[in-house]
């Protein structure tokens, strides 16, 4: 035997640390103590020896085996965690990159007005309804006490089909024709597409309502004012100012316009306001007995508040939008500034 | 209506600054639109008088002026005015002056000789918006003084927007009565002197509609100067309402309109033949009017008439050929009341709307007429010279507007307004507004004057009430009132949930007008019978939508000549049609959509593909998965749809939700897009119905796939293999899906492969391959039988 048993192992050891890879770690394992490897090779040649050398032998080989193989599981786990660095570092994406996608949609800003509004009133149990667009003169005038030739037909630039027939001027129709089916108590929210014969910059020939009414035995001007001013502060999120001005429609006694403080410029002044730091809002009343004559309600019996408001105006107020007519031109750059 | 501030307080002064008064107003329900001051700001302008007066020697438009301004000179100031004349009093800017605008007048020379200051006019000053030569002033203005303060120009101009019930408030009269009463001050009409009567001769007069003219006066004045001068007093305050003056007779009508409320008119009286009657126009009748419009006339139109016919619309407008002029001497005043329900929609009905017919619609106080045509004589006499003659009153009271008691009971005022008010108070309100009370047992007897025509009704009373009082006084309190529990009804799904989904899927909510274009909507759906409107704002929007694709189509087309190259829009709304019963008009909601474009956005990740029928019809179906139905897509052909890409989208029975397809790529040349367009449309009825879900057991055995490859023939829609199958009615078939189609090499031309993966699964017990072999093989043999698939090799 030319080559020694330390000079083995010192050749073992010194390939155990040159392996570049777990595979050839793996080849040099199999190399010295595979069924064929050198230790094996030399345990098995223990047998050829004389008894009495053969446990010193032994203890030898066992001896430089427990050294190869500390050393051959040492190396490979340097390996392992080298070998897991370079994986991860090759797996190393640029995190900033955007995901792959679907772009993002948007609901309407009237849509996302609607819901806010129709929302607030949900809440306290108000039910939601709609009614048709294409009304009949009764619902639209006659019912809501506004007769032919009624001055306050000029305030509704009708549009109309035939002399009975018109596009609905406001949401009001609603709410006959909720009472001419229900009985009080009744509490209601009617939003929907209006329309008025008129088309400037302040002005689009449809645009959106919400009518809101309550009838019951008890309820009064005070109930009005206190539900209008809880919406209204609701709605901008904001301890706003509310006043009330007497004002007329044909369907509600006593009537009153509302006015809030202007949000844009918090009452001080300023073009939005014409510089008298209120804001018209929205119409209200107490039902008027005519209306409740038309549909069978006895007004003796009961009260009714109603409260008629703008979409596209209170929509212009909260999101500081200055011009009506972009609500209908559905520009994508105008309607993503809502997503 | 629109007065001066200085004006109204000369007959009601209360202790208020103009903003607070304009305050008190419109929280009275007299809404002010506008407050702005009657001139603009300038100083240093004083009354001039022209002296003297040379042409310039160097120009041949300028003039060399001599005005004395109370100085111990005349100053010398250059001028090129066409109206300066030796005489005239002018206002004259001083050097130092600033006019509007912070126009500073300085020392000047002006071609070569010196200029002392301007002589001004109304546009100078910032009166008028416009002007022609220089203002004159009357000769006695006095000379040196400042031009503000003779024109009393440190004055407010308020303008109120009145609401129709408001016609109390249409003159200053009004107006101050409503301040006095909200200051709780004294007030008085402006009572005329009764002129005295210096001839006796009068003008035959009949009223034939008693019942539309309750009230007719009528007075001769002769021998008038319709040349006389309008005091400038008068012509300032009707300048300040927004009239010019027009000679003196038509500017004390209308100082009397603004003044009183109450319409007048005068007549040429050498221009009246015979008698003057009051009657309904007689069919085909023509008039000229003062505006010079000519009218022919039909029978339900009132005229003042003579003895050859009308001579002024009633309450409207005096005809041309009666109207006082240049050589006028003798006039006829007319002062009527017209009722409310004869002038209502007539006025607007003839294209007119006057201050006259204003007032008449909306109640003029019918007991003022003598007061006011006394009045005008009394003015008329003392600008303008003339004797009177006696008054003509024809008066019919059973169709004068009553004044009826209105009864208010004590509990409706706290019922109604939320607060009871003392006794006192209410009472206090009412006197304040001039109303007659009496006390009754659970309430009062409320008359209200003739001049409201607006309380009729215990309501009324108790919004003057609630006004008087103040809306802001009032009490709030939050709603308080009997509850419902509301339903949640599972078998409807909120349209709002369709179009979040939507949104989810990238789209945009659209809202686009309901009335569209009449050709656009022939065009993309020629067989709808349309509703048209009577009286559009414009060609493009003159008839109601059928579909809601006229508007995204627009939409759509507006973003992509405004470069956006990706579109998905939706929208939900109505749609209009011609009912099946005759007059029925069918309003129907609808779901529709818009896509075009790119699958996805542009991006790094994934390959740009453009969208096609598939991407959309997913999110058809992703919509329908909501609502659990399963819809047939039918092949079928739509007018604005490509033939080949068309889907009808059916119930199981066969009843139409809607459409998905491709526009037809004529309309897509038609609009000028560049690519493929999809559209969808649904009708809201089919998509919000919705099951409530039913429990069916789990099965406990393990699922198995299997998968069939077969070859059909190219026009097979996969739809009908699917259903075949599922009329095979194998319980234990859980799922069918489609994971492959494939084309090309290996398959014959007009034929395609489908591969179809089967979920098989039984409720009871575990199936053996034996079972599930046998399975299979009875599929396929049907589905060989009936529509001649063959296994793919």
């Amino acid at each position: 035997m030319s080559v020694t048993r330390e000079q083995v192992l010192t050749e073992a050891l010194a390939l155990v640390s040159d392996a570049k890879d777990l595979n050839e770690l793996d080849q040099v394992r199999v190399r010295y103590l595979g069924k064929k490897g050198e230790f094996t090779q030399q345990m098995k040649a223990l047998g050829k020896l004389d008894p009495e050398q053969r446990p010193i032998v032994g203890q030898a080989i066992n001896h430089s085996k427990e050294q190869f193989q500390t050393a051959l599981e040492s190396r490979k786990s340097a390996l392992q965690s080298e070998q897991l660095a370079q994986r991860l570092n090759q797996e190393k994406i640029d995190v900033s990159l955007p995901g792959r996608s679907q772009s993002g949609g948007g609901i309407h800003p009237v849509t996302i007005t609607l819901r806010r509004i129709t929302e607030i009133f949900k809440g306290v149990g108000f039910e939601v309804v709609e009614g048709p667009e294409i009304e009949d003169d009764y619902h639209n005038f006659e019912a809501l006490n506004i007769p032919a030739h009624h001055p306050a037909r000029a305030m509704h630039d009708t549009f109309y089909f035939d002399p009975h027939t018109v596009l609905r001027t406001h949401t009001s129709p609603v709410q006959v024709r909720v009472m001419e089916k229900g009985t009080p108590p009744l509490k209601v929210i009617a939003p929907g597409r209006v329309y008025r014969c008129d088309s400037d910059i302040t002005h689009t020939p449809m645009f959106h309502q919400v009518e809101g009414f309550v009838v019951d035995t008890d309820v009064s001007f005070a109930d009005l004012k206190g539900v209008v001013f809880e919406f209204l502060r609701a709605f901008f999120e904001k301890d706003i100012q509310v006043r009330f001005r007497p004002s007329y429609f044909p369907f509600t006694e006593p009537s009153a316009e509302v006015d809030i403080e202007c949000v844009m410029c918090d009452g001080v002044g300023c073009r939005v306001c014409s510089h008298t730091g209120w804001l018209e809002v929205m119409g209200c009343g107490m039902i008027h007995p005519a209306v409740f004559k038309s549909v069978d309600i006895d007004s003796d019996q009961f009260t009714g508040l109603a409260f008629g408001m703008g979409v596209e105006r209170l929509a212009m107020l909260r999101y500081g939008i200055n011009d009506l007519r972009l609500f209908f031109e559905n520009d994508l750059k105008f309607l993503e500034q809502f997503n | 209506m629109r007065f001066s501030e200085a004006w109204l307080r000369e007959q009601v002064n209360p202790d208020l600054t103009t903003e607070a008064l304009v305050e008190q107003l419109t929280m009275a329900g007299l809404e002010v639109d506008s407050v702005t001051p009657a001139a603009a700001d300038f100083s240093g302008v004083v009354v001039g008088k022209v002296v003297a007066l040379e042409q310039h020697s160097n120009a041949d438009k300028l003039k060399v002026c001599s005005v004395d301004v109370g100085g111990d000179e005349p100053l010398q100031i250059v001028c090129g005015a066409n109206n300066v004349s030796i005489g005239m009093h002018v206002p004259t800017a001083l050097v130092g002056a600033v006019l509007p605008g912070g126009f500073k007048i300085k020392k000047s020379k002006l071609r070569g000789e010196l200029s002392f200051g301007m002589l001004c006019s109304e546009q100078e000053l910032g009166i008028a918006d416009s002007a022609e030569g220089l203002m004159a002033l009357p000769d006695e203005a006095p000379v040196g003084v400042d031009v503000r303060e003779y024109l009393s120009l440190d004055d407010t101009l308020i303008e109120l927007d009145l609401t129709p019930n408001r016609a109390d408030c249409l003159s200053i009269d009004g107006v101050s009565r409503e301040v006095a009463l909200l200051n709780k001050m004294p007030w008085q009409p402006t009572e005329p002197s009764v002129v005295a009567v210096e001839h006796q001769q009068t003008r035959d007069i009949t009223v034939v509609e008693p019942s539309l003219c309750p009230r007719y006066l009528g007075r001769l004045i002769k021998g008038v100067k319709v040349n006389a001068d309008t005091p400038l007093w008068m012509q300032e305050r009707l300048r300040r309402s927004g009239h010019r003056s027009l000679g003196p007779l038509v500017d004390i009508t209308n100082y009397i309109l603004l003044e009183l409320g109450q319409p007048l008119h005068a007549f040429d009286a050498g221009k009246l033949s015979g008698q003057i009657a009051v009657r309904y126009a007689k069919k085909d009748e023509t008039i000229v009017l003062l505006n010079d419009q000519s009218l022919t006339l039909s029978d339900d139109i009132l005229v003042i008439a003579d003895d050859r016919g009308p001579v002024a619309l009633a309450g409207v407008m005096g005809g041309k050929d009666s109207a006082v002029g240049d050589e006028t001497v003798d006039i006829f005043l007319e002062c009527a009341f017209f009722t409310p329900e004869m002038m209502m929609g007539k006025a607007r009905d003839l294209g007119l709307h006057t201050d006259s017919s204003h007032r008449f619609e909306r109640g003029v106080d019918p007991f003022i007429q003598r007061r006011a045509i006394e009045r005008a004589s009394q003015m008329i006499i003392d600008i303008a010279g003339g004797s009177a003659g006696p008054i003509v009153e024809l008066t019919d009271e059973t169709y004068l507007p009553k004044r009826l008691p209105v009864l208010l009971r004590e509990e409706r005022i706290a019922k109604v307004l939320g607060v009871a008010m003392p006794a006192e108070e209410v009472e206090d309100i009412f006197q304040r507004l001039g109303m007659a009370i009496e006390r009754q047992d659970n309430g009062w007897a409320i008359t209200p004057p003739g001049f409201r025509f607006d309380i009729v009704i215990e309501a009324d009373l108790i919004e003057e009430l609630g006004r008087v009082y103040g809306y802001n006084n009032l009490p709030q309190q939050s709603l308080l009132m009997h509850a419902r529990l509301s339903s949640a009804p599972e078998t409807v799904l909120g349209v709002d949930r369709i179009k979040d989904l939507l949104v989810d899927r990238g789209y945009q909510e659209a809202i686009t007008y309901s009335f569209v274009d009449a050709k656009d909507q022939q065009k993309i759906a020629p067989e709808d019978r349309v509703i048209a409107l009577k009286n559009p704002i414009s060609s493009e929007l003159s008839v109601m939508r059928t579909t809601i694709w006229c508007g995204l189509l627009n939409a759509a087309h507006r973003n992509v000549s405004r470069q956006h190259s990706r579109v998905r829009l939706f929208e939900a709304g109505l749609c209009f049609k011609v009912g099946a019963d005759a007059g029925e008009i069918a309003q129907e909601k609808m779901l529709a959509g818009l896509v075009l474009g790119s699958q996805l956005p542009e991006q790094w990740g994934e390959a740009s593909k453009k969208i096609d029928f598939y991407d959309v019809k997913a999110d058809l179906e992703a919509i329908f998965a909501l609502n659990g139905i399963e819809p047939d897509f039918v092949a079928q052909e739509h007018p604005a749809l490509h033939p080949g890409q068309t889907a009808a989208i059916k119930t199981k029975t066969g009843a139409l939700i809607g459409w998905l397809g491709v526009l037809h790529p004529s309309l897509e040349k038609h609009y000028g897009f560049d690519s493929s367009v999809f559209l969808f449309e649904l009708k809201q009825e089919f998509v919000l119905n919705k099951g409530v879900p039913k429990f069916t057991s789990l099965s406990k055995f393990p699922s198995v796939r299997r998968d069939l490859a077969l070859i059909v023939d190219e026009n097979m829609p996969v739809s009908r293999i699917l259903a075949e199958i599922n009329g095979f009615e194998e319980e234990a078939i859980k799922e069918v899906i489609v994971f492959d189609i494939y084309r090309g090499e290996g398959i014959e031309a007009n034929k395609k492969s489908i591969g179809l993966g089967f979920f098989i699964q039984n409720l009871t017990q575990t199936m053996t391959d034996t079972e599930i072999d046998g399975l299979m093989a009875s599929v396929l043999e049907k589905l060989t039988l009936n529509l001649n698939a063959k296994l793919r090799d």
